[in-house]
């Protein structure tokens, strides 16, 4: 309790009609975790079109290559967008919602294959 | 808790949000930009979805993307993935750029800003750029075309399917007049060949009938997906554009905060986001 009194909050009022009072938390370290991130980037994306070239099997490389997609959808949302360092709230009201596409890519998925064999069986 | 209590009064008494801190601890405006994105994000997914669903239910017909996107400026050898790999590499870089803007704005280093912002709207003039000297080149197709059969189907030229010399599916020579078949097979019984050459007529680049590299949906997919992406990535450089005029003007400075950066930013970041899942399943996989 003393300590927010003590404390100065640092922060703005976003100065439109709101005038909302929002909290600032600056961190010097900040552009140096912004260049790490975007080295991991570029090695991942180099890796990615490096072994796209080798001998390794296809359905290999699509599994390497959704997961090291995935990796990269999340540097750039937490770093890059700053979810990481935002409410955990937050974090859960945008990521959930993604649950729905995970089903949707489930279920398109097993009827486009459904319908695939289907041709090769009756046509 | 005081401090939030006190700011509460203070908001309630005199200013018009009244609804003291914010439970997520950000603007309403950045909020909202969030849920935006959310929403966009949707729409992405649903588009490179139904690619999939098409992809898979047309598995055994569907284009290489090493046999399609294969040039690169100045260079006359198929160089596939070396382009692509290129502006993906542009769209990081800008993304970079703009996060250190917001980092600038964060420290009120208004000159930080306005550098930053002007790389990183140079950055997206460079990817939009791109992006059309790859439909150009997708819209105009190969030299010499390929033959499309009165069933639709399309035979391409072995010249222009390199993934089938050598490397990793082992093909020896392939006669320069045999042709690919719709389900990448080599046709080189003389024949086969003539009797595909007379139900054929030639088909030369890509449009939303027809396609050269094989199936029209391929193509369809194509435009439509990066080409809602391109029109993503030139309302970014468009509102980058007006909001690095507002830093030069100083309007951020006298406002006291750079949030819009912030809120731009975001999208901005989204556009990159969406970029890396279009290179993995246009190109990639």
């Amino acid at each position: 309790m003393s300590e927010h009194h003590n404390h100065e909050m640092h922060g703005y009022y976003t100065g439109d009609i709101h005038n909302q009072f929002v909290p600032e938390h600056y961190d010097p370290k900040n552009r140096s975790v912004i260049w790490k991130t975007f080295w991991i980037l570029l090695f991942i994306t180099i890796g990615e079109v490096a072994i796209a070239f080798t001998s390794l099997s296809k359905e290999l490389l699509m599994v390497i290559f959704i997961v090291l997609t995935i990796v990269k959808a999340y540097f750039i949302v937490a770093f890059f967008m700053h979810l990481k360092h935002e409410k955990l709230s937050l974090a859960y009201c945008i990521l959930l919602p993604f649950i729905l596409i995970v089903y949707l890519i489930a279920m398109s998925l097993t009827e486009a294959n459904y319908l695939n064999v289907w041709d090769l069986i009756f046509k | 808790m005081a401090a939030e209590a006190t700011l509460n009064n203070e908001n309630s008494n005199s200013k018009p949000w009244g609804g003291g801190v914010s439970p997520f601890g950000i603007s309403w405006g950045k909020m909202m930009m969030w849920f935006f994105l959310v929403s966009d994000a949707f729409t992405f997914s649903s588009l490179i979805i139904a690619y999939g669903a098409y992809r898979h239910r047309h598995t055994q017909v569907w284009p290489t993307a090493n046999d399609v996107f294969t040039h690169f400026p100045f260079v006359h050898e198929h160089l596939p993935l070396a382009y692509v790999g290129l502006m993906t590499f542009i769209l990081i870089m800008s993304s970079v750029t703009m996060v250190l803007a917001v980092d600038a704005g964060h420290r009120r280093d208004n000159r930080g800003v306005a550098i930053w912002l002007g790389l990183t709207v140079i950055g997206g003039f460079m990817f939009v750029g791109s992006q059309a000297w790859e439909w150009y080149n997708f819209i105009t197709g190969t030299p010499k075309g390929a033959l499309i059969t009165n069933m639709g189907e399309v035979y391409r030229f072995p010249e222009n399917a390199p993934s089938l010399h050598g490397g990793a599916h082992g093909h020896t020579a392939i006669p320069d007049w045999a042709l690919i078949s719709p389900d990448h097979k080599v046709i080189s019984d003389k024949a086969e060949v003539e009797r595909i050459k007379s139900i054929s007529k030639p088909i030369k680049g890509a449009n939303l009938v027809n396609n050269e590299y094989g199936h029209p949906l391929f193509a369809d997919f194509f435009f439509f997906i990066t080409g809602f992406h391109g029109f993503h990535v030139f309302s970014g450089v468009v509102i980058n554009l007006i909001i690095f005029f507002n830093v030069l003007s100083g309007v951020y400075a006298r406002r006291g905060h750079y949030e819009h950066i912030e809120k731009t930013g975001l999208y901005w970041h989204f556009v990159d986001l969406v970029w890396v899942f279009v290179f993995t399943f246009f190109y990639l996989v």
